[in-house]
């Protein structure tokens, strides 16, 4: 009796799992305990923020406290409001968010442009200037930054917005994202409607840009991640604290913070709201965005 | 025949169209990309300082270039970047291949440890640096862990000199698994299953199968993750700048971070350039290697 009862669970995981169903399990413990361990920093931060400041430092550590504290995110999100500091969450938030949204917009915009002229309009001069870009996609943002810091400095921009917003509304990297793509575009398409007699521009924004929406959607992503995290060009840009992005704003926190350890994690976690956010909405374009785009760091 | 002379010819009314659309977006390229990339060249071969104000430098030629290998900071911080690759890049790719092979074939409830695993890397770089500050931290997980394993003493991670740069390592290693894992994950659901079904007709073990098959056909994703994981950790910034600023001494600093220092901190305008360049070399050099061996090393 026993005997066949065990048979039949046997029979009924080998149906659900397949025929190595032992060494799915153990794996699957085991790999289970690995992605565990990598979502620890995630879940200590989150546990963290919702302590007391005195629980954070508590040995042994408390995973899950007795309470939940959210009254720590309330004084991050009003820190630079009443106490004057150096810093102020809730605007660092806002100029991230500000200068993050305008690159995005610009860079997508531009770079599909680019993009569909380098891979349909046979103009003369096209594969020059394409090789052009090409070179230049090899040179590290380390380069650049001194010069740029020069000319903005000439032009009174450092200290401003524009020193990210400028050079962050033309992609090189989405340039070549946007190519790739209308070049599978087949010709016909456009030829089509030109011979409708569509003009280019109009042939562009009504056929061409609704058929593109996927790797826009990438794009959009990528540029997302990379404005949102940069953390050079506002820290030589923006001397002023007024302008400072959420990384910034997030490290001379934790510098002058001292042991503020439960404001600093709420901080922390606040801070990676947008890309979850970013996360949860496009894991498709995002998986495929990050692939085109994982040279630039 | 008036009408004729005023119309533009066919290519030259295309070639208006085209410099249009691109124009916005070379126009930024132009200022923000190429011409800085001028200066910058012609800024390496110059001895100017930042408070001497723009055009008051004299051109040394290329003793930028020769000072800066007798300069212990840069190559303390050539070395930690060395370093650093050197370690980041072939645990990380290693780690992924597996993983993405045993989630593949192994398990239940594939997507949740997928997704656990790539969480890192979508996390905000300065607010993941803050976090393992913590984790480091006397208080924090990794030392209560070493402790609770027997060893009495734990390290003081990042305030010691030799710890410092392996904890950082290990933070980039975290970080950056899961985007290698998910890009071994898609190439693996493109592998032809032809084969491994005939490959389990004549008996092949998993481990056979794993070094002949799959480790062979996965050879281009290997070496494409290997270049652009070279690139990007020749050029690592925020993680250390964040978690030790270079420090304990200089045990941390790495390329990106003296090219910081001395320009916005010393304002070695010239010097700094001419680092920088240092740095293209090394990256040039390797997306030689990846056009070269793209034909020879990789294949199936």
């Amino acid at each position: 009796m026993n005997r066949t009862k065990r048979t039949g669970f046997d029979t009924a995981l080998k149906r659900r799992f397949g025929r190595d169903y032992k060494a799915k399990i153990v794996f699957t413990v085991l790999i289970g305990a690995i992605a565990l361990t990598m979502t620890v920093p995630i879940l200590w931060m989150l546990s963290a923020s919702m302590k007391k400041a005195l629980d954070v430092t508590k040995l042994p550590i408390d995973w899950i406290p007795d309470y939940f504290y959210p009254d720590n995110y309330v004084e991050v999100w009003n820190i630079g409001g009443k106490a004057r500091r150096n810093y102020h969450f809730a605007l660092a938030y806002f100029n991230s968010l500000k200068v993050t949204l305008t690159c995005v917009a610009g860079a997508v915009l531009t770079s599909t442009m680019t993009g569909y002229a380098f891979a349909k309009i046979k103009f003369r001069g096209r594969n020059v200037l394409f090789l052009l870009y090409l070179a230049t996609m090899m040179i590290p943002s380390q380069i650049t930054i001194i010069p740029k810091f020069v000319i903005f400095d000439a032009l009174k921009l450092v200290g401003s917005h524009k020193t990210l917003i400028l050079p962050g509304i033309f992609s090189i990297t989405g340039t070549f994202l946007m190519r790739q793509c209308f070049m599978q575009i087949p010709d016909e398409i456009r030829e089509s409607a030109r011979v409708d007699g569509a003009s280019e521009f109009r042939t562009w924004l009504q056929v061409m840009v609704p058929m593109a929406k996927s790797s826009m959607a990438s794009l959009a992503i990528i540029i997302f991640l990379w404005t949102w995290n940069d953390y050079l060009n506002p820290l030589v840009f923006l001397p002023n604290w007024r302008l400072q992005t959420i990384p910034l704003a997030l490290n001379s926190f934790v510098s002058e913070a001292g042991t503020e350890y439960h404001l600093m994690m709420a901080a922390a976690s606040s801070a990676l709201i947008p890309m979850f956010v970013m996360f949860i909405i496009g894991q498709k374009q995002l998986i495929k965005g990050i692939t085109a785009g994982a040279v630039k760091g | 025949m008036k009408n004729r002379r005023f119309r533009l010819s066919r290519q030259l009314r295309t070639d208006i169209t085209g410099y249009a659309f691109l124009l916005p977006n070379f126009a930024g390229c132009l200022t923000f990309t190429i011409i800085p990339i001028l200066c910058s060249l012609v800024f390496s071969f110059t001895d100017w300082e930042y408070t001497r104000g723009f055009g008051n430098w004299n051109f040394v030629g290329l003793k930028n270039y020769i000072d800066m290998w007798t300069d212990e900071w840069f190559l303390a911080s050539l070395k930690n970047t060395l370093l650093y690759t050197a370690s980041v890049v072939p645990v990380t790719i290693l780690l992924a291949l597996i993983l993405s092979v045993l989630i593949d074939k192994y398990c239940i409830g594939k997507l949740p440890m997928r997704l656990a695993m790539l969480m890192p890397y979508f996390s905000s770089t300065v607010a993941v640096a803050i976090v393992w500050v913590m984790m480091y931290s006397s208080f924090g997980p990794v030392t209560q862990l070493v402790k609770w394993i027997g060893v009495e003493n734990p390290p003081k991670w990042l305030a010691d000199y030799h710890w410092a740069l392996p904890a950082v390592i290990l933070v980039t290693i975290w970080s950056t698994v899961g985007f290698a894992m998910m890009i071994y994950t898609s190439a693996i659901q493109g592998l032809p299953t032809e084969l491994y079904e005939a490959a389990d007709i004549d008996g092949a073990s998993e481990l056979d199968k794993f070094f002949k098959l799959t480790v062979p056909f996965l050879s281009p994703t290997t070496f494409y993750l290997l270049i652009t994981n070279i690139i990007s950790s020749f050029q690592v910034f925020t993680t250390i700048q964040v978690m030790t600023g270079g420090g304990p001494g200089n045990s941390t600093s790495v390329m990106v971070s003296y090219i910081y220092r001395s320009a916005f901190g010393y304002y070695k305008m010239g010097y700094a350039s001419a680092m920088a360049w240092i740095l293209f070399l090394m990256i040039f050099l390797v997306t030689l290697i990846q056009w070269n061996g793209q034909k020879r090393w990789v294949g199936y």
